[in-house]
């Protein structure tokens, strides 16, 4: 027996033997968290994956695939207006970091190679926050006024901090290296119009599919919501029409498609989710059996739905078995939550930002941590706060920053995302709260 | 030849690099590969959009994956 490398599996089995050997199977409180968490998980799974996360897929796959970044990235190069500069950088995270393994490279490169410190620190903390799926599923989960909250806040902050940045160390520009920006020349194939009409059409199918129920029974609200699938059929035959006469479909597939789904509609009258469905399976496979630039379409969101998917669902049973559901304890105290975080004092604002900046969060997960969270008693504001600084920083990619800037900046950074996260969540708690 | 895969470490960088790796493998190629993952390093191929191919220093494919034919096409050009 060689135990110099048996011992780590050893003390691994020890740990979960001990761990199961001493399982609070049957105590009320844990009993309840595993139903949280499952409850949770068939929450999401009924609410937000067909109607809301599979298109914000499909729409995420055709940003990365059909919107050139290269048009984005001239304005962070270093010859780039600085002003612009902010400007984009703030909002080119929409674009440019639908992934959040993107983002620090683009920071670096924004930092060493284009316009600087100030845009490059604008760039880091706006683009994990506002990139489409976050800001998609922060509305769709936490409510609209905190999805809009998150994205105004982060776009506003990060000019803030990034120009202070600037400030602060404006006689110490690091040394920049000379090397040139490799961008890829990808010439768009369809103009600007074009492209805002195809965003435009798949993100009227997103919102008026999730068009949620009005307080009142009459009036325009009211009245939106009843013909929401009619609104969402409309944006998906213009969809279908773009798709056949810019994007090279044949038009009999997209036809028998269609035919399909109003097959279905007209069948299961009442769950308009199984039309939703079929149409969903049926651009699948039109687009995937392609072989144009709408199979990279698929391609993309495929990986994205991949890639996001595994952590969405790890992320939402453990926040279920630590949070439970609105108006449900999990493992966690409700009191331990409300007394951290409930209220909007500077404290409880503080102590939010503080913890996500150093917290870990895969892609999406803030937000049903979040849910849970606020379920228990957390203020909107130190809400809000913890959904500035949470996915911008954590550890480990303070690590890469510190490589890339270096011990003080990193430092004066993390302050400053602190400070501003606190700020933000003082300010819409006092608003909204 | 020298086939570079930048990248910090991400999913799509370790298609990127087996991808590439099949692609030289199907020319029978004379290579070596090179997972390059500090963000410094990265920086100073002028890279920003992960993950990207280098060959021989020179950067051949930025910010996608594409397809191990698409690759084997790069490498012949490059060779």
């Amino acid at each position: 027996m060689n135990w110099k490398d048996e011992w780590k599996i050893l003390v691994v089995i020890l740990a979960v033997f001990l761990a199961i050997f001493y399982l609070p199977v049957g105590t009320q409180r844990f009993d309840t968290a595993v139903m949280e968490a499952l409850h949770l998980a068939k929450w999401y799974a009924q609410e937000h994956v067909v109607l809301c996360l599979v298109p914000a897929f499909f729409i995420a796959g055709a940003i990365a695939v059909f919107i050139s970044q290269a048009s984005v990235m001239k304005y962070l190069g270093a010859k780039a207006n600085k002003i612009l500069a902010y400007g984009v950088a703030s909002v080119s995270g929409t674009i440019l970091a639908v992934c959040s393994c993107t983002v620090l490279p683009l920071f670096a490169g924004i930092y060493r190679m284009g316009a600087g410190l100030g845009p490059a620190t604008a760039f880091l903390y706006s683009g994990p926050a506002i990139n489409v799926l976050a800001i998609i599923l922060t509305a769709r989960v936490l409510g609209l006024e905190l999805g809009i909250a998150r994205a105004v806040g982060a776009v506003v902050f990060s000019v803030v901090i990034g120009m202070l940045m600037q400030w602060i160390f404006r006689n110490d520009e690091g040394e920049k290296i000379v090397a040139q920006m490799e961008i890829p020349d990808e010439q768009g194939k369809r103009n600007l119009i074009q492209n805002t009409l195809y965003f435009g059409a798949m993100v009227g199918i997103l919102v008026f599919a999730n068009w949620g129920k009005a307080d009142e029974s009459s009036g325009i609200w009211a009245a939106i919501y009843r013909s929401k699938w009619v609104f969402t059929s409309g944006f998906a035959i213009s969809l279908g029409i773009m798709l056949v006469s810019w994007f090279e479909l044949k038009w009999w597939k997209v036809v028998l498609t269609a035919m399909f789904v109003i097959v279905s509609a007209i069948i299961f009258k009442e769950q308009p989710l199984i039309a939703f469905t079929v149409a969903v399976i049926g651009l699948s496979i039109i687009t995937s059996t392609d072989k144009g630039e709408t199979s990279e379409w698929f391609t993309s969101s495929w990986g994205f739905a991949k890639q996001i998917l595994p952590l969405l669902l790890l992320g939402v049973v453990i926040a279920g078995a630590l949070l439970g559901r609105v108006g449900h304890e999990g493992l966690i105290p409700s009191e331990w939550v409300s007394q951290a975080v409930g209220g909007n004092s500077l404290s409880a604002n503080f102590f939010a930002s503080f913890a996500g900046a150093f917290m870990y969060f895969a892609t999406l997960t803030e937000v049903p941590i979040l849910q849970g969270l606020m379920g228990n008693g957390m203020g909107k504001g130190p809400a809000l706060a913890l959904l500035l600084a949470g996915p911008a920083l954590s550890l480990p990619n303070m690590l890469v920053i510190r490589n890339v800037l270096g011990n003080k900046k990193t430092v004066v950074f993390v302050g400053l995302v602190i400070v501003m996260s606190t700020i933000s969540g003082m300010l819409f708690g006092t608003l909204f709260g | 030849m020298k086939i570079q895969i930048l990248g910090t470490g991400c999913l799509k960088c370790n298609k990127l690099a087996e991808a590439a790796d099949s692609a030289a493998k199907k020319l029978e190629l004379d290579y070596e590969l090179e997972k390059i993952t500090d963000i410094n390093q990265i920086m100073s191929f002028g890279v920003m959009m992960t993950p990207a191919m280098a060959v021989d220093g020179q950067v051949k494919v930025t910010g996608k994956v594409p397809s191990v034919a698409e690759l084997a096409n790069i490498l012949k050009e490059a060779i």
